[in-house]
């Protein structure tokens, strides 16, 4: 992904910078424009909101025909979290063997490196999961 | 809703699917294009007008703008037909053939052709799942290393925890699908695998493995589509389009409110049943998009086919086999038939036809009346259901 395309999400890869509708209070992840419940109402009323980044395992898989880009990672653990706030994320679960990732467990935000673009390429950071009842290897 | 003029498949036509790598994008796109405007037995100077599906030329070839490209090479350009590309990822064929039914119901056009081709093996299959890939959420699951398999893969183990769909039923699918493409001569596989077979290959991303995901395929299918009187005149087994139907949904799956349906194929086949004024249990055959595995089964589910958690259940008892009580995925599916993306909903369409019209030979279906064909856009933003009726 070109470096400015990556900057221009970088608070919300960083710290799960999300918004919340001053309208209805629902939250989104990632940030919107416009709520889809409250619509043209909540124009301007978005609210920047950060998540905990606290959440449980919905759904996982352990990626074995990786992206080309996480090729030197593979095999990896993606998942769908859900989190303490009610919104769903899509994210890696790292610092575990992916084996013991399981449906329900609960996880937390970390940052981490996510891919770099080529050898001498630019390396892009963001944010990915871990198990909370597991130490960190 | 209803159409403002009534729309029929007059000609239908395709290229094998496989790894074609003798022939070119224009090439197959011909081949197919003829083929159909021969079976419709039309002069192409009667063409009003053109749809091309294609996901990515512009990433697998570096060519935009194929849409002019193969009006050209048809030789229509002379006239100045108007010629349109539809994207949608791997729904293009299904929408531009809507597209096509939308130009001749608004009386713009009387007879139109439809098109769809991919050509996927000229980049490598590492480089070919990077672009497919495209049709999910570049900055929030592509960037995180999803794949549209490992998507889907998450949609299966949550339809498995939350169903008890096994492992197994998930591989029932695509030996049925392997079982239906060995029958089919443009099948890009035409051969019959095990279970053994599937459970034992290499993971792809878990539960899924390589017999669960559609292979990378170049392929071309065409359908010439007339207006229904005009459609009665010029052929004797024109094929009715008797419902159409579009839903949208999250590109993320994880902006959705369920990870184990498609909530855009149930908007896209209610519209489609309500236009036809029929219900699930009176289609015979149906196409679906079987990207991987659980594809199929949500689909089965979600078009109203079986019960929701039923859909592994019912392909285990043999239900969606041809002898089933729905036969689903005949051609082989995109998992056996072959998945050049942009061709695969027109395919699908093809095959609905060739069984409406009783031509489907090894893998012919008793007497059906109503077929349908479901196209997934990635992992479900885009759904496209065409209901079609042997008249």
């Amino acid at each position: 992904m070109a470096v400015a395309r990556y900057w221009r999400q970088q608070e919300q890869r960083y710290s799960l910078a999300g918004s919340k509708c001053a309208i209805c209070n629902g939250s989104f992840f990632p940030k919107r424009t416009i709520c889809p419940t409250c619509h043209r109402r909540s124009i301007g009323k978005m609210e920047k909101f950060l998540f905990s980044g606290k959440g449980k395992v919905v759904t996982y898989t352990i990626v074995h025909d990786p992206i080309i880009s996480y090729a030197d990672q593979s095999p990896y653990v993606l998942a769908v979290i859900a989190l303490e706030e009610g919104d769903l994320v899509l994210g890696q679960i790292v610092d575990c063997d992916p084996r013991i990732v399981d449906i329900d467990l609960d996880v937390e935000m970390v940052f981490r490196r996510l891919s770099a673009e080529g050898a001498s390429g630019t390396i892009q950071y963001g944010f990915k999961f871990r198990l909370m009842d597991v130490g960190s290897s | 809703m209803t159409l403002s003029r009534e729309v029929a498949v007059i000609g239908i036509g395709q290229t094998k699917f496989g790894e074609i790598w003798h022939k070119s994008f224009r090439e197959i796109g011909i081949e197919a294009g003829l083929r159909a405007i021969q079976d419709a037995g039309i002069e192409s100077s009667k063409v009003d007008s053109i749809y091309i599906g294609n996901m990515s030329a512009g990433l697998f070839l570096d060519q935009e703008h194929v849409a002019s490209m193969i009006a050209e090479e048809v030789g229509l350009t002379k006239d100045s037909v108007p010629a349109t590309r539809v994207e949608a990822a791997d729904a293009s064929g299904g929408l531009a053939f809507r597209q096509a039914i939308l130009d001749i119901s608004s009386g713009m056009s009387d007879i139109v052709v439809v098109g769809g081709a991919e050509k996927m093996s000229d980049v490598t299959s590492q480089i070919a799942t990077y672009f497919t890939a495209a049709g999910a959420d570049q900055s929030w699951e592509s960037l995180f290393g999803a794949t549209i398999p490992s998507l889907y893969a998450l949609m299966a183990r949550k339809h498995m925890h939350d169903f008890g769909t096994t492992r197994e039923q998930l591989g029932l699918v695509s030996v049925k699908n392997h079982r239906n493409g060995s029958l089919n001569p443009d099948a890009q596989f035409q051969k019959e695998i095990t279970l053994e077979q599937v459970l034992k290959a290499g993971p792809v991303s878990t539960p899924l493995g390589v017999f669960d995901c559609a292979p990378i395929s170049d392929g071309a299918a065409a359908i010439v589509l007339a207006e229904l009187d005009l459609a009665r005149e010029l052929c004797t087994n024109p094929i009715k389009v008797s419902g159409t139907g579009q839903g949208s949904d999250s590109l993320s799956i994880a902006n959705r409110t369920e990870l184990t349906g498609l909530k855009a194929t149930r908007a896209a086949s209610k519209r489609a049943y309500e236009m036809a004024g029929i219900n699930p249990s009176e289609i015979s055959v149906a196409e679906v998009h079987d990207s991987c595995t659980i594809g199929e089964i949500m689909a089965i589910e979600d078009l109203g086919f079986f019960e929701k958690g039923d859909g592994g259940p019912a392909t285990e008892r043999g239900d969606t086999s041809l002898e089933g009580i729905i036969s689903i995925n005949t051609s082989g599916g995109l998992k056996a038939r072959g998945h050049p993306l942009g061709a695969t909903g027109i395919a699908q369409i093809n095959e609905i036809v060739l069984q409406l019209r009783g031509m489907a030979g090894k893998r012919q279906v008793k007497d059906p009346l109503y077929g349908l064909a479901q196209n997934v856009g990635g992992t479900g933003g885009t759904v496209i259901v065409h209901i079609l009726e042997a008249i």
